[in-house]
């Protein structure tokens, strides 16, 4: 904090700027930042819409559960009483396709999936899972990545060589490849995965979220180890020694304020990537594990409709694209907020 | 007997031996199988065909190692059946006439002597294979021989006498195949009778290569055979190609009529979709039947101007949940009672492509199918047929049980239908009290996975499903629910369910006894067993399914066999 005030005050062109608490200016730049701003309302919205799926199943659960299969029941089509999944026509009468949309938000708006659930409203609980995922294996994920990093930073010599090592065994296999192996071996194993005394069941959706959290450990860790390593022989850590600070509080007292920027500038980038892993992982069935469904789940389940029922897939392919596009945004516009060299650009 | 994406396994006898690894998901449905046909099965008169041109099938993919001696998958031997033939087969005809056995390159179907363990087979004179080299009695000692070499699913003849002591270093069935070639005689000395000798004879594994081949595997080199044609070539990335053998004649219609096309080809690579979309535009003659069509492609076919182009037929197949009979809540027989009157099987239909695609089944034999007889005692209703579930049957039976509110793992493959039966039965136990969630895993590991009992304390219910091998209900209801079926920490352990009860296996023994010597009296304890098994619940049979033949405008000749299905070569193109 206190090179980040130093600097503040050393570069800053306005002496009433100066004095300013970093994180007040970095908030006045996002603001200023429209763009920006505008992303942070599409995801928010997107995560109000989820949060209320409830809501909207209520009127249309059947059975109690919207993501029980549903494939012998009905619904209200103008007024009448219609089959959900309806036999093929013709001599044959090959085939079940589910009911198309209805644009009625209370049968079926955007129509069925191949088991006869409400597309509509698997969009938005599949929004929870994959939001909940991507951002806390984002957060479990700069977690990790940071205490590495400043252990490592910090001490340096055999403990950075030992850490960073790792990191690079890590980081050299194929992120997905190495997702899916995780993945494909967790799942298989009934009693689930006992962390201390942490107990994830299989098909939980900590079994996805802790597998992506990890996987990308690596790529957080080294631009922050990088941030440690500039910042750890700086005069006012020198300081903090000379003043008997342990090392406990020089990492979380003198070093770690001054990194955590470059953290938040990667976490809503790391939200992004873990929720198209997330939805990769799905898709490929070993992320998100029935009854739970996820936007990764649905496309992959609307696979074989896409001829007929297009929506299934392209539904939940435009949320994940708004999603990560509007963290992207949001990320780039953060990155310009914290960046000390965008200090330039405040009026 | 074969499942999906996976390879067969047999029980010999009392010895139940290996099924193998899945070579491609479009051996899907499984070598061998029977059945019915529909109406729309039709069986034209090959009087009215006319040779020529070049037959192309389009297949997802390849079916891996070529050799006829390891491959164990519908795809090829669709095609070695064109190629090769053994002492006795499947009379190549569609319907029911093609599950009758008849000598092919023996003259006759000898009677046992020695008490059923010997069979003496004279061998027709003047067959070459495709090499010109002709037929003798001692090829089918190497035959026999490379069964054992080769690894792959020796258990059909693991009855020969010497076959014991064989493997794949060597073989010595000097006492059990015995070749006379100055007389044509070919002797065949059994440890034990065995009423489906001819059954296992009439698969391609018996089928007749050269003595001079090799006893280790040949890869993708088909070694050759009699048939009306031969390999040309094979690359399982792109395509197998079949041309005419030169020196094939025909010298019994029933076994090895002559074929129409002048070449077969096989492409493989594309898109099951694209398959289709490629027959219906003429540009291929077939969509091979193994693969699945995708479900909303499957409602374009329901188009009149299609209506001859596709072919629906029955087939002895069952597609299941096993219940963990080893551990709870299933070890418990009023729980499996109550599941399976839970079992919503019109949903499970609907997920198959609906009733013109699947028939809902209670019972473990198919129908069509020697000894069986319709029972289903867990609907609605008549307990004949299927009907409704039963819910508050099944509740009661769960409060009875006492295992209620038991935690259930359903364990099933993870491409969509898989996923889409898993997530239906975890709806049926979750509606009579149970905690159900799924484990699902890919199709070339659940089979093995499930099968194994090392596993076993990690799944309650594990979808599966069994085709015919030949038509014996031996082949299900002793082959999957049979004591001697069950091997404890092996990949290939059939009796998924590990359900093994004494009463039912003493009425095995007895009808596979009274096989050899009084037939009726062994379908009539057959029947017995099936209705048994059924009233103890190993399995939630879910339903028998339909294949579905996609053809070119320009194809006749369409014909199903219950066998082999689709009888590739007595199909002929509009000149």
């Amino acid at each position: 904090m206190a090179a980040v005030a130093e600097q503040t005050t050393v570069i800053g062109l306005r002496p009433a700027v100066a004095g300013r608490n970093p994180w007040a200016l970095a908030w006045r730049r996002l603001r200023r930042n429209r763009v920006a701003l505008a992303a942070l309302g599409v995801f928010l919205l997107i995560v109000l819409l989820s949060l209320a799926a409830p809501l909207y199943a209520h009127d249309i659960a059947h059975d109690g559960n919207v993501l029980s299969p549903n494939l012998n029941g009905t619904t209200l089509v103008n007024g009448k009483v219609t089959a959900v999944m309806q036999q093929g026509g013709g001599v044959l009468k090959l085939g079940e396709a589910p009911i198309g949309p209805t644009l009625d938000v209370r049968h079926y708006f955007l129509g069925a999936d191949g088991i006869g659930r409400d597309v509509a409203a698997l969009l938005l609980y599949g929004g929870r899972a994959s939001l909940q995922i991507g951002v806390t294996s984002a957060v479990l994920c700069c977690v990790v990545a940071t205490l590495i990093a400043l252990i490592a930073g910090f001490f340096g010599g055999l403990i950075d060589t030992i850490l960073s090592r790792v990191m690079d065994i890590v980081w050299a296999f194929p992120a997905y490849l190495l997702a899916i192996c995780l993945a494909t071996v967790l799942l298989t194993k009934s009693t689930g995965i006992q962390i201390a005394f942490l107990h994830v069941r299989a098909a939980s959706l900590w079994t996805p979220t802790v597998i992506i959290g990890l996987i990308y450990v690596p790529y957080v860790y080294r631009p922050v180890r990088g941030q440690v390593l500039s910042v750890v022989n700086k005069e006012f850590v020198e300081a903090a020694i000379a003043q008997g600070a342990s090392n406990v509080r020089l990492i979380f007292s003198e070093i770690l304020p001054n990194v955590v920027s470059t953290v938040i500038v990667l976490l809503p980038l790391m939200i992004a990537t873990t929720i198209l892993t997330e939805a990769a992982l799905s898709f490929l069935s070993v992320g998100v594990q029935p009854p739970n469904v996820s936007w990764g789940t649905i496309i992959n389940n609307g696979q074989q409709l896409l001829y007929t029922r297009p929506w299934v897939s392209i539904a939940p392919g435009i949320m994940i694209v708004l999603t990560v596009l509007s963290l992207n945004v949001l990320g780039d516009g953060v990155r310009d907020a914290l960046d000390p060299r965008a200090k330039l650009r405040v009026g | 007997m074969q499942r999906i994406g996976s390879k067969k396994s047999k029980l010999s006898g009392k010895t139940r031996l290996g099924s193998l690894v899945v070579l491609t998901i479009a051996a899907l449905t499984a070598a061998a199988c029977g059945g019915s046909a529909s109406p729309s099965s039709s069986s034209s008169s090959a009087a009215t065909g006319h040779p020529g041109g070049v037959f192309t099938i389009l297949a997802n993919s390849a079916f891996g190692v070529a050799d006829p001696a390891q491959n164990y998958t519908l795809e090829e031997w669709q095609l070695l059946i064109d190629t090769h033939d053994g002492l006795v087969t499947f009379a190549k005809q569609g319907g029911i006439a093609g599950t009758k056995i008849v000598p092919d390159l023996a003259t006759s179907i000898p009677a046992p002597t020695n008490g059923g363990k010997t069979y003496v087979f004279h061998i027709r004179k003047g067959i070459k294979f495709s090499n010109g080299e002709v037929l003798k009695p001692s090829d089918f000692v190497t035959t026999f021989k490379r069964q054992f070499t080769v690894p792959g699913p020796t258990s059909f003849y693991s009855g020969i006498v010497g076959a014991s002591s064989c493997n794949t270093k060597g073989c010595d069935l000097s006492q059990g195949v015995i070749a006379n070639n100055s007389a044509s005689t070919l002797t065949i000395n059994l440890t034990a009778p065995d009423p489906e000798i001819m059954d296992q004879l009439s698969l391609p594994f018996a089928m007749a290569v050269p003595g001079s081949t090799s006893l280790k595997l040949t890869g993708n080199n088909v070694p050759p055979g009699t048939g009306p044609y031969m390999w040309k070539s094979y690359n399982p990335n792109t395509e197998a190609v079949l041309v005419r053998n030169p020196y094939f004649h025909v010298w019994s219609a029933a076994a090895q009529p002559k074929g129409y096309p002048n070449e077969i080809i096989e492409k493989y690579g594309l898109q099951v979709s694209d398959e289709v979309t490629q027959v219906e535009n003429g540009q291929a003659d077939e969509v091979f039947d193994g693969d699945q069509i995708p479900s909303d492609q499957l409602t374009t076919l329901n188009s009149a101007q299609y209506a001859n182009q596709v072919h629906v037929n029955t087939l002895t197949a069952d597609w299941y949940m096993a219940l963990n009979t080893s551990h709870a809540p299933f070890n418990n027989k009023l729980a499996r009672q109550a599941i399976n009157y839970a079992a919503n099987r019109a949903a499970y239909v609907k997920i198959a492509g609906g009733s013109s695609l699947a028939v809902p089944a209670c019972q473990i034999l198919p129908p069509n199918f020697p000894s069986y007889k319709p029972y289903c005692p867990y609907t609605t209703g008549a307990q004949t047929v299927w009907s409704a579930p039963d819910l508050t049957k099944a509740k009661q039976l769960v409060q009875q049980s006492g295992t209620a509110g038991d935690k259930v793992v359903v364990d099933s493959t993870n491409d969509q239908v898989g996923t889409a039966l898993a997530e239906q039965m975890v709806s049926d136990l979750n509606a009579i009290g149970y905690q159900a969630s799924t484990q699902l895993l890919t199709a070339s590991n659940q089979y093995p996975y499930v099968q194994n009992s090392a596993n076993s304390a990690t799944w309650g219910v594990a979808w599966s499903a069994w085709y015919q091998d030949y038509p014996a209900p031996s082949d299900f209801l002793n082959v999957l629910l049979g004591c001697t079926s069950i091997h404890k920490n092996s990949d290939a352990s059939p009796n998924i369910a590990e359900f093994c009860d004494p009463a039912i296996e003493k009425l095995i023994n007895q009808a596979e006894s009274a096989e050899a010597t009084n037939p009726s009296k062994a379908a009539s304890l057959w029947t017995q067993v099936d209705h048994m098994d059924t009233q103890q619940a190993p399995w939630v049979d879910l339903y028998n399914p339909k294949q579905i033949d996609v053809l070119a405008k320009s194809v006749h000749g369409y014909q199903w066999n219950p066998q082999w299905y689709i009888l590739i070569d007595q199909m002929w193109l509009s000149s």
